[in-house]
């Protein structure tokens, strides 16, 4: 196949002006990544020089086939690792011709909330922990785990290396050098508790941003897996029994939290949560039942609990935070298939702007 | 195989002025892409500098064995992604000795209609839709899909990355790529709503170049696929049942109806196009009824209907189009096995020069 990859590896800049930009938004289930690429005549750096574009809406459950066509508006460019030279990426969302936010554009919402002065001045960080599990392509069974068995039980994996241990880890390694070449602010990757499942983590990143930078590093990795012949799953608990589910801890601060007595703004921050816990468990993923049971280090779904360095607590805050009197906490509720674009605004809304009655 | 991807990749720009000519035809089916190669004494980049040559006719199903020669007339040059350096591919259509275009050179025809004056000033654009399917090999089964049996419904493929919704997406980069690469005017690519099914579009392209630039897309990808491998079909309906087809849509727009005003021209083109919908059909495409059946995002064969974002028409016009009163339209008739240069210079033709 070389002549292949040397055609899949052409550098264009050096024979045209001409740049490939893949379109990328959200389908119809909410966590279905799509996209599509189209020829622009010269580079590109600023998401308001793209063109909107549209697609077939009744193809991803987003529109009926009498009207079909459905807006994408570019937000946030980042360079494209698999084409490389002046090609992108490019986050959109989703709207009607007449210029509304479809109803499973969850983007809009949360950008209003962000632009909002109160949570403007706040500057909320996110570091949002991504974990996920790789399975095997046909039987959807996970990665390096025998056909029709089970391995040996969790204890040796996390964070190891070793062919018994470790399975996927090209992958994992690709996809961090990838997301950096691409701009995206990936910060850490880790093996964890249960064999085949992996963590990568982005931020800090600055209100959207954290949205925008998640859902490009999840096509990121599903662009990656297909090139391994292997299944990207977001499930929150892809194995039942002994075996830790997947989440999508959210780290968080404000400017306030991170100033001289931030400790007391993140301790009545956490009053807040703790009041709408019910709204935000609602939010925070399809399926976290079966993966918040009070169990491998999660919170039951039903409680409410916080605590110093405490993992079994549905919101933990670390050391360092409570040594220095301020710093950030961690929101350790929401699943692996949670939306970003929710989960964070819906945390900034809740303590900056929501005032309990 | 290392030492043969060596002298595969040779420069050889670095050792000769020498070039390679691969001169490229369609053969006696209509579909049939065929192609030979040549060594020239320096550079070219006009086609009217490259020489006619022929080919042994009674190969291909287009001349008697007792008088096979068919003549090649070269009539557009584009880079070659295979070879590179200065080596080129060259678009040519097929003569008699005696030089009248054989039966199926529909170029030809093509070419008279894009010089009639009426059509010149009216300047038609095209953008063509190219959807096919990749097969594997010897079992002709969708690439990606179990052999002897079926992938999950429709639903999560079109657009889609991952292990299990996107097949074959090195063959569709690639081609992108060397499209580029080669001088081809491609707009765009994506994954379709069948498994194993992919789009790529060339244009907006001016005249005659929209036919032979798609034609040389095609033979880059049928090139491509041979070295991956696979085996590339433009079959309208490849997999019965509840499965999509493979069609060709031609968007197409011209001077009058890109200016001020414009959507009273498209509404009045489209009306002469449903007059004629029983001719444009016969030509649109083989096996197009089983393709055309009114589900999965067709109209059926014998209905001319069109409609603003309506996929389910035969003829669809875009919102943007509705709203700034001009732009262009989309003929979604033709079948993935169109010939563009008979589709693009009928479509001027009834447009422009047909009178009801």
């Amino acid at each position: 196949m070389a002549l292949l990859t040397d055609l899949l590896n052409l550098n264009l800049s050096d024979h045209t002006d001409k740049i490939i930009a893949e379109y990328i938004w959200i389908g119809g289930s909410g966590m279905d990544i799509r996209s599509k690429a189209r020829t622009l005549p010269g580079p590109v750096t600023d998401p308001s020089k793209l063109p909107k574009w549209n697609y077939d809406g009744s193809s991803t459950g987003q529109a009926p086939g009498e009207d079909s066509e459905v807006i994408l508006y570019p937000q946030a460019i980042f360079k494209d690792p698999f084409r490389r030279g002046n090609n992108i990426l490019v986050m959109c969302d989703c709207y009607t011709p007449a210029g509304d936010p479809i109803p499973t554009n969850k983007r809009y919402n949360a950008a209003k909330i962000f632009s909002h002065p109160d949570v403007a001045a706040e500057v909320p960080w996110y570091g949002i922990e991504q974990e996920y599990t790789l399975l095997q392509k046909d039987v959807k069974w996970p990665l390096g785990w025998p056909l029709g068995g089970y391995p040996g039980p969790q204890g040796p994996y996390y964070c190891s290396a070793g062919a018994d241990k470790s399975f996927g880890r090209d992958i994992v390694d690709s996809h961090y050098k990838a997301c950096l070449y691409a701009g995206i602010n990936i910060s850490g990757i880790n093996g964890e508790v249960m064999p085949g499942q992996w963590e990568f983590q982005v931020g800090p990143a600055v209100g959207i941003s954290a949205g925008d930078e998640l859902w490009v590093a999840r096509y990121i990795l599903e662009r990656i897996t297909e090139i391994a012949g292997v299944v990207l799953s977001f499930d929150p608990k892809p194995i039942e029994g002994d075996w830790n589910g997947a989440g999508a801890h959210t780290n968080y601060s404000t400017k306030s939290m991170r100033d001289d007595g931030g400790y007391e703004v993140i301790k009545k921050a956490i009053e807040k949560l703790g009041l709408r816990h019910k709204e935000h468990i609602a939010a925070y993923g399809e399926g976290n039942e079966r993966r918040l049971t009070g169990r491998h280090e999660t919170a039951d779904i039903n409680t409410f609990l916080w605590g110093v360095a405490n993992r079994g607590a549905s919101i933990r805050v670390g050391r360092d935070t409570e040594k220095n009197g301020k710093g950030y906490f961690e929101d350790r509720r929401p699943a692996s298939n949670m939306d970003p674009y929710v989960v964070t605004s819906m945390i900034a809304e809740t303590t900056i702007l929501w005032k309990p009655t």
